[in-house]
């Protein structure tokens, strides 16, 4: 069995692979691709209603053993059904849903993303505590001058702030993204070959 | 064409290498967060602590994929190490697909180990489904789960900075990687070791996850090469006014 779903996965990866670089010498090769991915965006659909009974089961069994923190496993479970229930009668496009998600999902995100802002804030100033190097004092001093550079100082103008700022973002740190990405992209293609040969299985097995 | 050459001469290169890799022992640099992971790993399963491995929201489904594949080649590492610790390591997903496999690689691991009955689905998660859910799911099991190390290994933005907030106000040990400029700055600024650009698909390769692994840090290395060479020799084909 296991043998069995090595050999989808590499006959599948090899397939979708094949019908982008070969698909001049084998035109079906596309509609095999096509077909391929379809399935697996299908599947992805299903997987997300397991994830979401993964995380019923997680929770309950948390709340079940009264471990700290389960109240908030109690919310979770109660909201998440009743969300749930709500959109399945009501569909995504009623009111009620779309007050749930605008008046409720993304002030809770921005609020992280407020939340994230001071403790972006805090790691910087406690970056010399922890690691106290020459890269760490480089990252700081040229983060002061990036936000200095770009930001619209009260009663201040400095232009040459601005200028090495720009210089900074624009020279320095985009020529070592892109390396980053080079390194990244080169990583991702290894990893890629891993799998598809089998080296790697992250469906299952050994 | 180009890409069809590249793709070729990789798969070709990284076959011959792991041959080669199986016969002769690899000789690696030393990356400090690599290292302090390997004991951490050690410790964990002598002290009954757990460890939390994050994957990240990264999906398969796009070109970022790659991250996360490496972070479940390292969880299936350890999970194989931890599988027999009073306290197993939890794993979780931002995305639903990547909490199936990090279930199926946990259990691998079990597997592995001989001890496939120990193995409880629950251990791996799907968080929550958007960056900032994923976050804020991921933090409580930090919080909560007497955890001794948080391992964050995949594709992160800047909401990982919620997460290493929440392991060190409990003490946990973070150690990060992100395929995510945003969050590889972020990590530098709050992690004590962060692996930085393709330092993260080196984890498997230091694990002791086999000949392949060594191999494609060889290849990468090739591939590098020719990058620098191709970029220079770009560089100096302008600069001479040939193209």
């Amino acid at each position: 069995m296991r043998v069995f779903a090595v050999v989808i996965a590499i006959v599948s990866g090899l397939l979708v692979l094949g019908g982008y670089f070969l698909q001049g010498f084998f035109p079906v090769l596309i509609n095999v691709q096509t077909l391929l991915l379809t399935w697996a965006i299908i599947l992805a659909g299903a997987a997300a209603l397991v994830g979401v009974f993964n995380l019923i089961t997680v929770h309950t069994d948390k709340i079940r053993r009264r471990e700290p923190g389960s109240i908030y496993s109690a919310l979770l479970v109660i909201f998440l059904a009743a969300t749930f229930f709500l959109g399945l009668v009501l569909r995504p496009e009623h009111m009620i849903m779309r007050t749930v998600m605008n008046g409720v999902i993304i002030p809770v995100e921005a609020a992280l993303m407020g939340l994230l802002t001071i403790t972006l804030l805090y790691a910087a100033i406690r970056l010399l505590r922890r690691r106290a190097d020459m890269m760490s004092i480089v990252f700081l001093v040229v983060a002061a001058l990036v936000i200095l550079g770009s930001a619209t100082l009260p009663f201040v103008n400095i232009p040459i702030l601005g200028t090495f700022s720009r210089w900074i973002t624009q020279v320095l740190a985009l020529g070592g993204a892109r390396g980053i990405l080079i390194g990244v992209a080169l990583g991702t293609l290894t990893t890629g070959l891993r799998v598809l040969f089998g080296a790697d299985r992250p469906y299952g097995g050994n | 064409m180009i890409e069809s050459v590249i793709l070729i001469a990789s798969a070709f290169l990284l076959l011959v290498i792991t041959l080669w890799k199986r016969k002769s022992s690899a000789k690696i640099r030393e990356i400090a967060a690599l290292t302090h992971l390997y004991r951490v790993l050690g410790l964990s399963v002598e002290d009954g602590t757990r460890m939390h491995v994050s994957l990240g929201s990264g999906s398969l489904f796009n070109a970022r994929g790659g991250s996360a594949l490496a972070g479940l080649a390292m969880l299936r590492h350890i999970a194989e190490r931890t599988s027999v610790s009073d306290k197993p390591s939890v794993a979780s997903a931002g995305d639903a697909v990547l909490g199936l496999l990090a279930q199926d690689t946990l259990q691998a691991g079990y597997q592995a180990a001989g001890v496939e009955e120990l193995y409880v689905s629950t251990t791996g998660r799907v968080t929550g489904l958007s960056p900032f859910g994923y976050a804020a799911g991921a933090m409580n099991i930090s919080r909560n789960e007497n955890v001794s190390a948080n391992i964050l290994i995949g594709r992160f933005g800047p909401e990982v900075a919620l997460l290493t907030d929440a392991s060190d106000r409990e003490n946990v040990i973070a150690i990060g990687a992100s395929d995510d400029l945003v969050g590889q700055s972020v990590l530098f600024a709050n992690t004590q070791d962060v692996l930085i650009g393709e330092e993260l698909f080196a984890t498997g390769a230091y694990l002791g996850a086999g000949a392949s692994h060594v191999a494609s840090l060889t290849v990468q290395d090739i591939l590098r090469w020719l990058v620098i060479l191709a970029l220079l020799g770009g560089a100096f084909a302008k600069f001479a006014g040939l193209i």
